[in-house]
């Protein structure tokens, strides 16, 4: 699975992890559901970490698609509103 | 996919597979993805620039800002010790006021700054994906039939397009982000065009306004901090107007 971090480039992450991801992404949709501005922090820091931490970056000469795009690192939770809605990020 | 970039790169791939989907020679198709490509390479240097601009604005008010902070401070001294307590409250009242401008245009900069590095940081990805680009389209071009070409032009062009519509966000935020501190740079010019950093003893009538807006906008305590130091400096020397400073400790 090809996820990219707006912003700071593309990673290639195991398809196990896809699930990983899929269910944090679910918490922060209902952590931005209910106002919990705490809550998302937690759970965005996690997204990301996992990415970063199993990912390996792609060479910056391919030419790839993403499965997934997150947003910048630096969301504000007004835009997080817009963005962690429904489905989130990772349509089910 | 949704999401901030998810949804921009969705428009941008639509964009080009309908071109793809009308073009009758691929290598036409290539050659003008390409070109198109160049230019918003082009647009992220211009982007760049407004950044550098909007900078240079903040970094400029910030060392009139700075003289303006010396000078009054020379003034509060000088009219504390001609007896003016009232002229030297004034001055260090702009003083103050002057500071907490400057604290927070520094602070822009230094936001500037890190955008600037970033925009730069990102055009060099796009630049690295534009001339993988360009290797791959001589490549297609001499090696694949049409139909085979679609595919791989389809490819490579997604590949690039979601690097761009990346970096469109990238400026768009830092574009806001500027835009902000446009206003903010706007706003300390206010100040300084109504005089309010000027020389104090340049006032005239009509000043009031001022006064009382500057009264509202520091803080009191700073200044009677401030005030009461610059006496305590002064009045080590052993004036013979001391005891008539020490009234001015007390306040409401």
């Amino acid at each position: 699975m090809i996820v990219r971090i707006s912003g700071e480039g593309q990673y290639e992450l195991p398809d196990e992890d896809a699930e990983r991801l899929n269910e944090l992404d679910n918490r922060a949709v209902a952590a931005v559901d209910q106002g919990d501005q705490t809550g998302f922090q937690e759970l965005w820091s996690q997204m990301l970490e996992l990415v970063k931490s199993d990912g390996n970056e792609i060479d910056g000469d391919e030419l790839v698609e993403s499965d997934v795009i997150l947003p910048p690192r630096d969301i504000s939770f007004a835009e997080a509103e817009a963005e962690f809605t429904g489905d989130g990020l990772i349509p089910d | 996919m949704a999401g901030l970039g998810g949804r921009m790169s969705t428009v941008i791939k639509s964009k080009i597979s309908r071109m793809l989907d009308r073009a009758e020679d691929p290598g036409e198709t290539l050659d003008y993805g390409y070109q198109k490509q160049v230019e918003m390479l082009q647009n992220v240097k211009k982007g760049i620039a407004d950044v550098v601009t909007a900078k240079k604005r903040l970094q400029m008010q910030s060392s009139k800002l700075e003289q303006s902070v010396v000078k009054l401070d020379t003034q509060a001294r000088q009219a504390l010790s001609q007896g003016r307590e009232d002229l030297a409250r004034m001055a260090l009242e702009r003083k103050t006021l002057a500071q907490t401008e400057l604290q927070s245009l520094d602070t822009q900069v230094t936001e500037l700054e890190q955008q600037q590095e970033k925009l730069t940081e990102n055009e060099q990805k796009l630049r690295t994906k534009i001339e993988a680009f360009r290797t791959k389209k001589e490549v297609i071009k001499a090696q694949y039939s049409a139909a085979e070409a679609q595919v791989k032009i389809s490819e490579a062009a997604s590949g690039v397009g979601e690097e761009m519509a990346d970096l469109g966000l990238a400026m768009q935020r830092a574009e806001d982000k500027t835009e902000t501190m446009r206003a903010r740079a706007a706003a300390v010019e206010e100040l300084e065009a109504a005089g309010t950093f000027d020389d104090i003893t340049q006032l005239g009538s009509g000043q009031d306004d001022i006064e009382q807006q500057l009264q509202e906008l520091t803080s009191g305590a700073q200044v009677d901090d401030e005030l009461a130091k610059m006496k305590a400096e002064l009045g080590s020397g052993g004036g013979d107007d001391s005891p008539a400073l020490e009234q001015g400790k007390e306040n409401p």
